[in-house]
């Protein structure tokens, strides 16, 4: 058997376990999504969106779907890595890949594909979610893909070495917690920072989350507070950044080997 | 010529709080042996096979399986290798069959390739029955053949087991006996390290005893039985006696009111104690040993080892 057949083998084998384990407690994973954000689109959509009226030139319940959908993607990518490798290593059961011929960079593809499957599949009940309440035209469907993909991987690696580092159950929750969803929340999924006085606005520049929600509303709608390359670049590069250090973490057995 | 299933050379490990597991131990396993690993707790047993199976980063020296160093070679080194842990690890919410069939993939076997030989492996472990139960719900004995069918799934050439037995009640075990006895006959090297002494006797070929992170005796289990100078046999008696008899060049103790003690050393026989007990007229209505015949070595060369 060749070297590559098994690496392929593994990691599909991870991906399907990954798969499996978030459809299995589908109520803890795929459920409460869909019930947050249907009450964002009715609360923040319909009954305040109504008095707000338009921003950037779409009505409002137009801009905050796609904000919605990519805050989605992103908390559900990284919350399934960080659970579930962390879960895996408190039993133990992380010692059945590290017995196997498997090589660092195939268990590290195999979560994170299982992040992004989880993140896009989330995206995807949402997406449908808020056909309900708006008319979802598509821009660039190119950009759509990319910036979901790439922002998936991103939050799925993050997520990984969240993981890593974790000694217990709440190590998990607390970058999630005190972290993302606060960065989240200021970045632009409810107000463009054209709102914001100047400072404010170069203060939201570096909040990552913000070229990620803009980018993908720029597929979707065609309007962004950021320019969508440089977007995409520095996601690329965060994943390269990310990747490199998740894959020496592994390699070192931080966390797994004695 | 084979080369060796197992070839440990001055491995050492100090863990990051400064305790010494391993100080230099060298030992070599041949394809097909039945080796026993004995010590007692924290000798240095699990350390030994943590790095052999790469859940332990050694601090010096070399450690092979089937000639593929287990850092250098990895990953050749883990194909060759099935590792039974004395700890559970496996998903406590997974299906049983799932946790097999997830092993054979990430060695590389695809779902139709393994569900045969799992299917083969549940049911001679009897846990066929049990394949789609959470593996949570399983006994501790089950869990422990589950670790051994996951093990087994990719057909390694050399198994190790970790206490393989601890826990289980003795017709279990005795059918785990059965069942290692057949893989080891149809050619897989097993390694195992277990605390009932009794196992390592009627299991295993060769042995290798260890101590405070040093092997302190690696010979056969002939060998080492051939160490014994002494061996203290119980006599269950038809009568009971007020003192015990003399014999002639042994050393007679009651023990009870109806039994004997007896010291048999090394080039006296046992006939000749029965010879001077029907002499003496008592009769012997059976015979046991005092305790396990290597449990009285390993104490003796474990002591010796401390002093």
């Amino acid at each position: 058997m060749s070297p590559a057949r098994i690496q392929w083998v593994a990691f599909s084998t991870i991906v399907t376990k990954e798969i499996r384990r978030f459809m299995r407690i589908w109520q803890q994973t795929l459920l409460p999504p869909a019930i947050t954000m249907t009450l964002y689109f009715v609360i923040f959509g319909q009954l305040i969106g109504s008095r707000i009226g338009e921003m950037d030139g779409v009505g409002y319940m137009a801009f905050i779907v796609p904000g919605l959908i990519m805050m989605s993607v992103i908390t559900n990518a990284y919350a399934n890595v960080s659970s579930s490798f962390f879960s895996n290593k408190f039993q133990r059961s992380v010692e059945e890949m590290m017995v196997a011929p498997i090589r660092p960079i195939t268990i590290l593809a195999g979560f994170v594909a299982g992040g992004v499957a989880r993140g896009v599949g989330v995206g995807i009940i949402v997406t449908l979610l808020s056909l309900y309440f708006t008319h979802l035209q598509i821009h660039s469907l190119l950009v759509v893909i990319t910036v979901i993909l790439l922002s998936a991987i991103l939050f799925s690696l993050g997520g990984f070495i969240n993981a890593v580092y974790a000694t217990k159950f709440d190590d998990i929750s607390i970058i999630p917690t005190f972290v993302i969803t606060p960065l989240t929340y200021l970045g632009g999924v409810f107000y463009s920072i054209g709102l914001l006085p100047e400072f404010w606005q170069a203060v939201s520049r570096f909040n990552p989350i913000l070229y990620m929600v803009n980018t993908f509303r720029y597929g979707i709608l065609g309007i962004s507070d950021v320019n969508v390359w440089f977007s995409l670049g520095m996601l690329v590069f965060f994943i390269v950044l990310l990747g490199a250090f998740s894959l020496w973490l592994l390699r070192q057995g931080k966390g797994l080997r004695h | 010529m084979k080369v060796p299933a197992l070839v440990v050379q001055n491995l050492t490990k100090t863990y990051d709080n400064g305790f010494q597991a391993l100080k230099g131990i060298s030992l070599s396993v041949e394809q097909g042996d039945f080796f026993a690993l004995l010590g007692p707790n924290g000798a240095g047993k699990s350390t030994t096979l943590g790095i052999l199976s790469g859940l332990v980063q050694k601090t010096s020296g070399s450690a092979e399986v089937m000639g593929a160093d287990v850092n250098a070679d990895a990953f050749n080194a883990r194909r060759y290798l099935g590792v039974v842990p004395q700890e559970f690890n496996f998903n406590q919410f997974e299906k049983v069959i799932d946790i097999v069939i997830t092993q054979a993939g990430y060695f590389g076997m695809t779902q139709a390739e393994a569900a045969p030989r799992a299917e083969e492996l549940l049911r001679a472990l009897d846990l066929w029955e049990k394949r789609d139960q959470q593996s949570r719900l399983l006994s501790g004995g089950m869990k422990r053949r589950l670790m051994i069918a996951r093990a087994l799934i990719h057909g390694p050439k050399v198994l190790i087991l970790d206490e393989p037995t601890a826990g289980v009640d003795i017709e279990l075990r005795r059918s785990m006996w059965a069942f290692m006895k057949d893989l080891n006959a149809a050619g897989t090297t097993i390694i195992l390290t277990t605390h009932y002494l009794e196992e390592a006797e009627q299991l295993c070929r060769n042995v290798a005893i260890i101590n405070h992170g040093e092997i302190v005796q690696n010979t056969s289990v002939r060998g080492l039985l051939s160490q014994l100078n002494t061996e203290t046999f119980i006599l269950d008696l038809n009568e009971s006696l007020d003192a015990a008899p003399l014999l002639n060049g042994y050393a007679v103790r009651l023990a009870g009111l109806d039994a004997l003690e007896v010291d048999v050393t090394k080039g006296q026989s046992i006939n000749d104690v029965f010879t001077q007990l029907t002499a003496s007229n008592v009769q012997v209505r059976s015979m046991r040993t005092k305790s396990n015949r290597l449990e009285e070595l390993f104490v003796s060369l474990v002591r010796g080892s401390a002093k």
